[in-house]
């Protein structure tokens, strides 16, 4: 589903991303972990096309499309959705009025229909349930004033409306209570299937109890340095990234 | 060159929509501005003695009044003596009935999407259309009759209600109250006029559509609204123009008087063409508007949603003379390429436990320039008196400015006046956010201006309401990549 080829990336001219490999294939679930600004939101926002970043080398293949050629909006609609780590406020605009706009532009680009309001309700309805959110809060100013947990059940909220092929989760897990947690991992699980692909961006072994990964990857100073299964999750819990920087670091300086 | 910047540069290339005018024979004073003119004018209208008198009187007062120089607001010198004052198309009789009108008139109602026939059929709405000076044509007069409000032109209602317009002419704006009032006093050429009885609800909104169409003509229309105590109205205001290379002038007056309990809610789209992209033509808009609250427990209430004009130069305003009466004024001003706006309120506070609220919502795009000018005045005994300001603005990109000039003048010491100010820059975080949910650049912005605007925008009537959204997102569209 999606194929990841040397990709470098910059930004204002300093590199960040200094060539990662993945390949993630549908119905697979990967983690990306790594000490702090080792490279995962950068790699997450490249991916969704955020401008500030300037691809300098490498490819990114999506379902058999060349990923860096298309506008953000294009990428969404092909299916690709990015829970933010900071979702951003938008005064004025309730979370009904922007997510009846996307879907219905969404669905224009895959040639469906618009839904007109009562089955656009009935299909919020249905997916608010999946992650236990609040009529009240989707009436709301989008995210304004919304607390870190409330932002984040809405991202994911937003995932189950727009039914991406491939959802990447930045740090999602920071900021919820354990109840939050449970239910937006739920709610995640749920949405999941063989023609989905998920990559969830963590820095903690805690979330990957309730969405367990297929594989997981070490992102470090802009390149994946280690690769394995969750067990290498849990082996991070228990000894941090030190033991890793510093057989990387040894390495670069030899 | 940031994503921001490439996205306001495409922006600017939005052409006015409205920009086309009908060839059609007008009825035109000489050009230039001296008594003559204005008796030519009087005698065109066959008007009585009085109003003559009282025209030349606020020129006599005009001639010695300069142009005001303090707006935050810069143009060439408009030279008054090459305009032609008044322009009427040109018809074989004033007409009774819609089904008489020029059908080319009514062709440019249809352009201007208000199709009289379709608007009659539209319930709830009345119309009353000035095209360049003269009223041509105001439907459901008789529904309105019945309820004993009168709505009609100015001049229709000098003609037969010459006692009201006696009673309120220069009531709330007196001739002599500032450089373009005193100019619209001498040569006012229509406009409308409309009066609710005591106790009565007007059942409908009462709309005017505004047009200018003969180059080289200023147009100054008057409008006069009186409402009686216990009375209720909603008027909305609309405006466009064809689009020139040459600026045009428009300077308007409108006065409102309320009652007693009475409530009167002005609203105004106004999308007069801005001037190209390159800052040529446009219309200069230089208005006064003012509202009395002259008896206990009255209200006024301004909305505007100013897109157009090259420079604007407008401040709606509310006179609390009436104990516990209240102001409001909610307004969003954009301006796009090189337009300019200096526009806000002036709330004077006389009565008491009066209330005032200004809410200014500015949009700032292009090179353009977009200035809130507000005045809370308290008088000495207005005990108690209550105002909140709220005035945000919002830029586009980093070639616009945004000024706020808020002027407090309190003698009262239990008055409680609350300002707030925001300025905020529509965020590339934002637009990538809404990107990254499909929606394209162009409807996020419309997103994120018609939410910014909220505020104002929910004052306006429901179908006004909508017009004013395609507005504000049409303003500021573009071809964006
Ligand atoms: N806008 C920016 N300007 C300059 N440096 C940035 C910017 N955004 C991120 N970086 C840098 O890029 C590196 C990676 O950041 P990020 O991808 O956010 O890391 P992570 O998500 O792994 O914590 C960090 O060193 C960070 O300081
Ligand atoms: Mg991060």
């Amino acid at each position: 589903m999606l194929s990841i080829k040397n990709l470098h990336a910059s930004i204002e001219g300093t590199p960040i991303l200094r060539g990662i490999n993945l390949e993630v294939k549908a119905g697979e679930v990967h983690a990306i972990m790594g000490p702090n600004g080792s490279g995962k939101s950068t790699l997450a926002s490249v991916l969704a096309g955020r401008e500030e970043y300037e691809v300098t080398e490498g490819e990114v293949i999506f379902k058999g499309k060349n990923l860096l050629d298309l506008a953000p909006e294009d990428r969404a609609r092909e299916g690709v959705f990015l829970a933010f780590q900071y979702p951003v406020e938008i005064p004025g605009v309730s979370s009904t009025n922007f997510l009846r706009t996307a879907v219905n532009q969404v669905r224009e680009y895959r040639g469906q229909e618009p839904l007109d309001a009562v089955k656009f309700l009935t299909m919020m309805k249905e997916k608010m349930k999946l992650v236990e959110i609040d009529q009240k809060l989707l009436s709301r100013s989008l995210n304004e004033g919304f607390s870190g947990g409330e932002k984040k059940r809405n991202e994911i909220f937003q995932m189950a409306m727009l039914e991406p092929t491939l959802s990447i989760l930045d740090e999602t897990d920071s900021g919820l209570d354990i109840d939050a947690l449970r239910i937006v991992s739920n709610g995640v699980n749920q949405l999941k299937s063989d023609k989905t692909a998920t990559i969830v961006v963590t820095h903690y072994q805690r979330l990957l109890d309730y969405i367990v990964p297929d594989f997981v990857h070490v992102l470090y100073k802009g390149r994946i340095v280690k690769s394995g299964t969750k067990e290498l999750a849990m082996e991070l819990e228990e000894k941090g990234y030190d033991w890793i920087k510093e057989a990387v670091d040894s390495e670069a300086t030899v | 060159m940031s994503k921001d910047n490439q996205i306001l540069e495409d922006l600017t290339s939005k052409e006015y929509e409205h920009g086309w005018s009908v060839k059609m024979e007008a009825d035109e004073a000489p050009i230039g501005l001296n008594e003559s003119i204005i008796r030519w004018i009087s005698t065109k209208k066959e008007e009585p003695q009085w109003l003559l008198d009282w025209r030349l009187k606020a020129y006599k007062t005009w001639e010695n009044m300069t142009e005001p120089t303090w707006a935050n607001v810069h143009y060439p010198k408009i030279d008054l003596q090459s305009l032609v004052f008044y322009s009427a198309p040109k018809q074989a009789k004033k007409t009774k009935n819609l089904d008489e009108v020029d059908p080319q008139l009514l062709e440019i109602y249809k352009r201007l999407g208000i199709s009289l026939n379709e608007q009659k059929r539209l319930e709830g709405v009345a119309v009353d259309v000035v095209l360049d000076s003269v009223s041509v044509a105001t439907t459901f007069k008789d529904t309105l009759g019945k309820l004993g409000i009168i709505f009609c032109s100015f001049s229709e209602a000098v003609k037969e209600h010459p006692e009201l317009i006696k009673k309120y002419l220069g009531s709330v704006v007196p001739m002599t109250d500032n450089y373009y009032a005193a100019l619209n006093s001498a040569v006012f050429s229509d406009g409308s006029f409309c009066y609710i009885p005591k106790g009565v609800r007007c059942p409908m909104e009462l709309s005017t559509y505004f047009r200018i169409n003969a180059a080289n003509t200023g147009q100054f229309e008057r409008t006069l609204i009186v409402a009686e105590d216990e009375s209720y109205v909603s008027y909305l205001e609309g405006c466009t123009a064809p689009q020139r290379d040459e600026n045009q002038l428009h300077a308007a007056v409108v006065e409102i008087y309320a009652g007693a309990h009475a409530e009167v809610k002005y609203s105004t789209v106004q999308n007069w063409f801005p001037g190209d992209k390159n800052g040529k033509g446009g219309i200069f808009n230089f208005v006064t508007k003012r509202g009395i609250c002259a008896g206990d427990h009255s209200k006024i209430s301004w909305t505007q949603v100013e897109t157009g004009s090259a420079v604007t130069w407008k401040y709606p305003s509310c006179i609390l003379k009436g104990d516990y009466s209240i102001g409001e004024f909610y307004s969003v001003a954009v301006t796009n390429n090189y337009q300019q706006a200096d526009t806000g309120t002036k709330m004077i506070h006389i009565g008491k436990n009066t209330k005032s609220r200004i809410v200014s919502k500015g949009i700032s795009a292009g090179k353009s320039q977009n200035s809130y000018r507000g005045q809370v005045q308290v008088m000495k005994r207005a005990t108690n008196a209550r105002n909140f300001s709220q005035c945000d603005s919002l830029l586009m990109g980093d070639r616009c400015g945004a000024h706020t000039f808020p002027y407090i003048d309190i003698n009262n010491p239990t008055a409680k006046v609350e300002h707030e100010a925001t300025t905020s820059k529509i965020g590339e975080d934002q637009i990538f956010y809404c990107n990254q949910r499909g929606i394209s650049t162009e409807d996020a912005v419309a997103l994120i201006v018609n939410g910014y605007a909220k505020e104002v925008l929910n004052q306006l009537p429901m179908e006004f309401a909508v017009e004013a959204q395609k507005l504000l997102a049409l303003t500021l569209e573009g071809s964006v990549g």
